[in-house]
C-alpha cells in the first residue's frame, strides 16, 4: 500500500500571533513551526500501517524552503520519502490542486490528511483533493482499518459513532482518535540521523494562481479587565450592563 | 574559526567568530533538541511528584526509554551502538535531558558520563565491543565506584584492594564504595581498587548479576537532601572475582582514568544545570505574572524584575560558556581524527586540553542553578517553600551539583593549578604576558579616550583588562610562593574567581555580539543587556577578589601599586547602568512569559 500523508507546516499553538504589511500578512518572525497536529495523527496512523502491513509512506507539503524542517521531522518519525511542492500555500483550492498532481503522479492507494490545519482552519483541502483525483473521501475520521482494498472508517456523530466502509483509493481527513495523543511519536536519534539521508524531492508548482487573496487580518479585541460591583449596588450593575456592555 | 588552546583565553583576544553559540545548531540538532524536550515533557515532568517520592523504578524506566530514543550514546561511534554525533550534540541532549528533575539528570549523567566514558576512553577494542552497545542502548546501565568512606576528594587514597588470584585469572576485590549513583539498577560497574602497595589505583570493569552476586552487596538507598529518585547506594565487595581481561587500561592508571573521565562529566554537568535553570525561570515568570499582590501581578515589581534579570543573565552566560567550550572540544576531536588518531585518543586529548574550561563551567553552572532555584523559591514566597511547587525540589536538587564531579572548591583549585601546570610544561605562555602586565604597572596609563562606538567594544576591552588583572594577581602569587603556592588555597580560590568570571563574561559578550551580527541591535537588545549586566557583575567580583589576593601577596608600595593597577583594570570609561539593563531583560521575559533566549 502506498500512503501519501499531507503535512501542513503551522505555527506552534503557543505562538504569539502578529500581522505585518498593513495586517495583510502573518508575521512569522520568532514563530516556531510544527507539523499540523491533525496531520501528525494521520502520520502516526500511517506509521502503524507501515509497521504492521508493510505500507510505504510519502510525506508531502506545499510550501517554500522554510517548510523543509517540518518535512524532515516527518521523515525522522518514519516516512520513507518526502515531496515539497515549491510554492507558498495560499488557499485551499490552490493547495488541493497541487496535491492532486502529486497524487496522480504517485498513484497512491491512500491519502491521509488532518481534517484541517490549525493555522487558517480552512478544512477544505482533503475534500477538494478527493474530488480532483476522483478518490473516495471520508471527513473527520476517528478510526481507520484497512484490509486489502477495503477500509473501515469510524466517525464521531452526535451522541455516538458511525462506522463506514469504503474502497481504496481513498482520501481520509483525520483527527484525534485516528490515534491518541500518547501514540504520537517523538523522533528518536537514529530517525533524526536517517532523515538526512532520505529523499526529499522538490516539485515545481503547476500553477501559482489562487482563488482568493487576503484583504486583511484582525486580532480578537483584547479582553477588558473584570469589574467587581458590590451586591448593594444593583443600580450600578444594571447601568454597566446597559450602557457599557450593551447587553440589556 | 581560530584555534584556541585550553586556558589560552586568558592571554588571547577572541572574536565572536571564534566561538560557537547554541543559536547555530543545525537543523538536525534543532530536531534533537525538540525531541528531548518533548520526551521530558511527556515522560518526566508530569511525574515530578513520583520522583520526589523516591520512585527509583521510574528513573530506571525513563532511562530505559532514553536508551530506546538513542539519547544514551549520542557521541559514541556507530560501530559501538552509538549515534556518532559529536560532542556539541551530546551536550545539547544532556542540557535538555536534565531539566525536569535532578534525579533523571543525575542518572543520565552518571550513566552516559562516568559510567560509559571510562570504557570508551580507555577500553580495549574487545571491551568497547562488549560493553558499549549494552550501555548506549540502555539494555544495561553503568555506575562508577570511586568514592569510599575515607576517600572523597582525595580519590587516590581508596582502601579497596585488588589481589591477583593464585591461578592468575582473576583479581579478587575487597572493599567498600559509597555514594554510587545508579547502584540500584546498574549492571556494569567501573571499580577502582589498589593492587598491592601501588602508588595509584587501578580501574576494572565489573559485571554485576543480581542472581549471582559474586560477593557484591548493596547498601540501602541513601536518604538524601535532593535528587530523591536517583539511586545512590553503597557497594561492598567481598572476594569479588573480576577476570584479568576486565582491567581497564593498565595497572596503576586508575587515578588518571578517574580524573580524565571527570573532565567530561564536569562540562556535561554544566549543561545539565542549564535547562534546569531555564525551566525554573519560566516557572518563576509564569507564577509572577499570575500572582497578584497589592492589586497587581508581582512581576510588575522592580524587586521581582531584578531577580528575573539576574537569573536570566547568569543562565545566558552558562549557555554561552557551555556551547563555546563544547565546540572547542569537538573541533579538536575532529582535527585529531583527521590527523589519523583513534576516536579514543582524540577524545581523551581534547578533554584533557580543555580541562580548565570544563572545571570553570562546572563551578559556574552549578552555582547559577543554586542561585536561580533559590531566587525561584523567593519569587514564589511561602508557596516556594512548599513541596507543592517545583521550586522546592529544584533547590534541593541543585545543591548536589556543587558537590559531585569534584567539589566546587576542588574545581576552583584545579582551574588555577592546571593553568600553572600548562605554563610549566610550556604548553601556553602565561609568563610573558604576566610579566608585561607587571611592568606596565610602573608605566603611565594612557589618557586617550578609546573609541567605543562599536557595539560591545567597551565590554570586550574590559574583558581584556580583567585578563590583565588576573595575570597580575596570579603572576605575583606564583612569584611569591613558587612551588609552595598549593599551601595558599584561599589565594588560589581568589584567582580562580577572577578566571571563572573572565571566561563566562567573555563567552556571554561574544555570544551576544554574534547574535547582533546575525540579527540586529534592536532584535538582540536583551542579549546585549545580559552581556553587559553579566560583565558588570564580573567586574565587581574580580575587583573584590583581586583586592583580597593583593592584600595577601603584596605589601607596602608594591601593594599600593597593584591596587592602583586593579582599579585601572576594573574601571569603565562609560559606566553601565545595571538597573536599566535589568529592566530591559525583565520586561522581555515577563512579556514572553518564559525564559526566551
Amino acid at each position: 500500500m502506498k500512503i501519501l500523508v499531507c503535512i501542513s507546516h503551522v505555527p506552534d499553538t503557543t505562538s504569539k500571533i502578529n500581522f505585518k504589511e498593513n495586517d495583510t500578512k502573518f508575521d512569522n518572525n520568532g514563530v516556531q513551526f510544527v507539523i499540523n497536529p491533525y496531520d501528525e495523527f494521520a502520520l502516526t496512523r500511517a506509521m502503524w500501517f507501515k509497521e504492521k502491513q508493510g505500507a510505504t509512506i510519502t510525506a508531502v507539503t506545499v510550501g517554500n524552503t522554510s517548510t523543509e524542517p517540518t518535512l524532515r521531522k516527518a521523515l525522522a518519525i518514519g516516512a520513507d520519502d518526502a515531496i515539497r511542492v515549491n510554492t507558498e500555500a495560499i488557499d485551499g483550492l490552490q493547495v488541493a490542486k497541487e496535491l492532486a498532481e502529486v497524487v496522480k503522479n504517485g498513484s497512491y492507494n491512500l491519502v491521509l490528511a488532518g481534517k484541517e490545519s490549525i493555522d487558517y482552519n480552512g478544512g477544505m483541502v482533503p475534500g477538494m483533493l478527493a474530488a480532483l483525483v476522483d478518490y473516495n473521501f471520508v471527513n473527520a475520521c476517528i478510526g481507520l482499518e484497512i484490509e486489502g482494498e477495503k477500509a473501515t472508517i469510524s466517525r464521531e456523530i452526535d451522541g455516538g459513532k458511525e462506522i463506514l466502509s469504503a474502497n481504496l483509493p481513498l482520501v481520509i481527513a483525520g483527527q484525534k482518535g485516528l490515534v491518541e495523543e500518547k501514540d504520537l511519536r517523538i523522533p528518536n536519534m537514529r530517525g533524526i540521523m536517517m532523515a538526512r539521508k532520505k529523499p526529499l524531492s522538490i516539485l515545481e508548482p503547476i500553477s501559482t494562481k489562487t482563488a482568493t487573496t487576503t484583504a486583511s487580518f484582525e486580532k480578537p479585541a483584547t479582553k477588558s479587565a473584570c469589574k467587581i460591583v458590590s451586591t448593594e449596588n444593583i443600580g450600578e450593575l444594571v447601568d454597566l450592563l446597559h450602557n457599557e456592555a450593551k447587553v440589556i | 574559526m581560530a584555534t584556541i588552546k585550553g586556558g589560552e583565553f586568558l592571554i588571547k583576544e577572541l572574536k565572536s567568530e571564534d566561538i560557537f553559540i547554541s543559536e547555530e545548531f543545525n537543523d538536525e540538532q534543532k530536531m534533537m533538541k525538540e525531541a528531548v524536550i518533548d520526551f521530558i515533557d511527556r515522560e518526566v515532568w508530569p511525574y515530578k511528584e513520583r520522583f520526589e517520592n523516591k520512585d527509583y523504578a521510574l528513573t530506571e524506566e525513563v532511562m530505559r526509554k532514553a536508551g530506546e530514543m538513542g539519547f544514551l550514546g549520542v557521541s559514541i561511534p556507530e560501530k559501538y551502538g552509538g549515534i556518532g554525533m559529536g560532542f556539541v550534540s551530546t551536550m545539547l541532549v544532556t542540557d535538555y535531558m536534565s531539566s525536569a528533575t535532578g534525579s533523571v539528570g543525575t542518572a543520565f549523567g552518571a550513566h552516559t558520563g562516568i559510567g560509559t566514558m571510562p570504557i570508551f576512553l580507555y577500553g580495549t577494542e574487545d571491551q568497547k565491543n562488549t560493553y558499549l552497545p549494552l550501555l548506549t542502548s540502555g539494555e544495561k546501565f553503568g555506575a562508577y565506584c570511586l568514592t569510599e568512606p575515607g576517600a572523597g576528594s582525595d580519590a587516590n587514597s581508596g582502601k579497596t584492594t585488588a589481589e591477583l588470584t593464585a591461578d592468575g585469572k582473576h583479581y579478587k576485590i575487597n572493599g567498600q564504595k559509597m555514594w554510587i549513583s545508579n547502584a540500584g539498577f546498574a549492571e556494569i560497574f567501573i571499580v577502582f581498587a589498589r593492587i598491592e602497595d601501588d602508588k595509584n589505583i587501578t580501574a576494572f570493569i565489573m559485571v554485576f548479576d543480581k542472581e549471582n552476586p559474586n560477593g557484591v552487596t548493596l547498601g540501602a538507598e541513601e536518604q538524601k537532601l535532593g535528587i530523591h529518585a536517583s539511586s545512590t547506594r553503597q557497594v561492598f565487595f567481598s572476594d569479588t572475582l573480576i577476570p584479568i581481561e576486565n582491567m581497564l587500561s593498565e595497572r596503576g592508571k586508575g587515578f588518571k582514568i578517574a580524573m580524565n573521565s571527570l573532565n567530561v562529566g564536569r562540562i556535561k554537568l554544566g549543561a545539565a544545570c542549564l535547562d534546569a535553570s531555564r525551566r525554573i525561570i519560566t516557572e518563576a515568570v509564569n507564577y509572577g505574572n499570575e500572582r497578584k499582590q497589592f492589586k497587581t501581578a508581582i512581576s510588575n515589581f522592580g524587586a521581582i524584575q531584578k531577580k528575573y534579570a539576574e537569573m536570566s543573565t547568569k543562565t545566558f552566560a552558562i549557555d554561552a560558556g557551555c556551547y563555546r567550550a563544547a565546540k572547542d572540544i569537538q573541533n579538536m576531536i575532529d582535527r585529531l581524527l583527521a590527523d589519523g588518531k583513534s576516536h579514543q585518543d582524540a577524545e581523551l586529548a581534547a578533554f584533557q586540553e580543555y580541562a580548565i574550561e570544563c572545571a570553570i563551567i562546572k563551578v559556574y553552572a552549578s552555582e547559577v542553578s543554586q542561585f536561580v532555584s533559590d531566587e525561584g523559591i523567593q519569587i514564589f514566597g511561602g508557596m516556594g517553600f512548599s513541596k507543592d511547587t517545583p521550586m522546592e525540589s529544584a533547590w534541593r536538587d541543585a545543591r548536589i551539583t556543587r558537590i559531585y564531579e569534584g567539589t566546587n572548591e576542588i574545581n576552583r583549585l584545579l582551574t588555577v593549578g592546571m593553568l600553572l601546570k600548562k605554563a610549566m610544561k610550556g604548553e601556553i605562555d602565561v609568563i610573558t604576558p604576566a610579566m608585561e602586565v607587571g611592568n606596565s604597572l610602573m608605566g603611565i596609563p594612557s589618557f586617550e579616550t578609546p573609541d567605543f562606538s562599536e557595539i560591545l567594544s567597551e565590554e570586550k576591552a574590559m574583558v581584556e583588562k580583567l585578563k590583565k588583572a588576573f595575570l597580575m594577581v596570579a603572576g605575583k602569587a606564583v612569584q611569591t610562593f613558587g612551588m609552595e603556592l598549593d599551601n595558599h588555597q584561599q589565594l588560589i580560590l581568589a584567582a580562580a574567581e577572577i578566571m571563572i568570571e573572565i571566561y563566562m563574561a567573555e563567552s556571554a559578550i561574544l555570544k551576544a555580539e554574534k547574535i547582533v551580527k546575525s540579527t540586529s541591535e534592536k532584535e538582540a537588545e536583551c542579549q546585549i543587556a545580559m552581556a553587559k549586566l553579566n560583565l558588570f557583575n564580573a567586574v565587581e567580583t574580580a575587583s573584590s577578589f583581586g583586592k583580597e589576593a593583593i592584600l595577601y601577596v603584596a605589601e607596602g608600595d608594591e601593594q599600593r601599586m597593584m591596587l592602583m593597577g586593579l582599579k585601572r583594570f576594573t574601571k569603565y570609561v562609560n559606566n553601565p547602568n545595571p538597573i536599566a539593563l535589568r529592566k530591559v531583560i525583565a520586561e522581555k521575559v515577563i512579556a514572553e512569559n518564559k525564559y526566551c533566549f
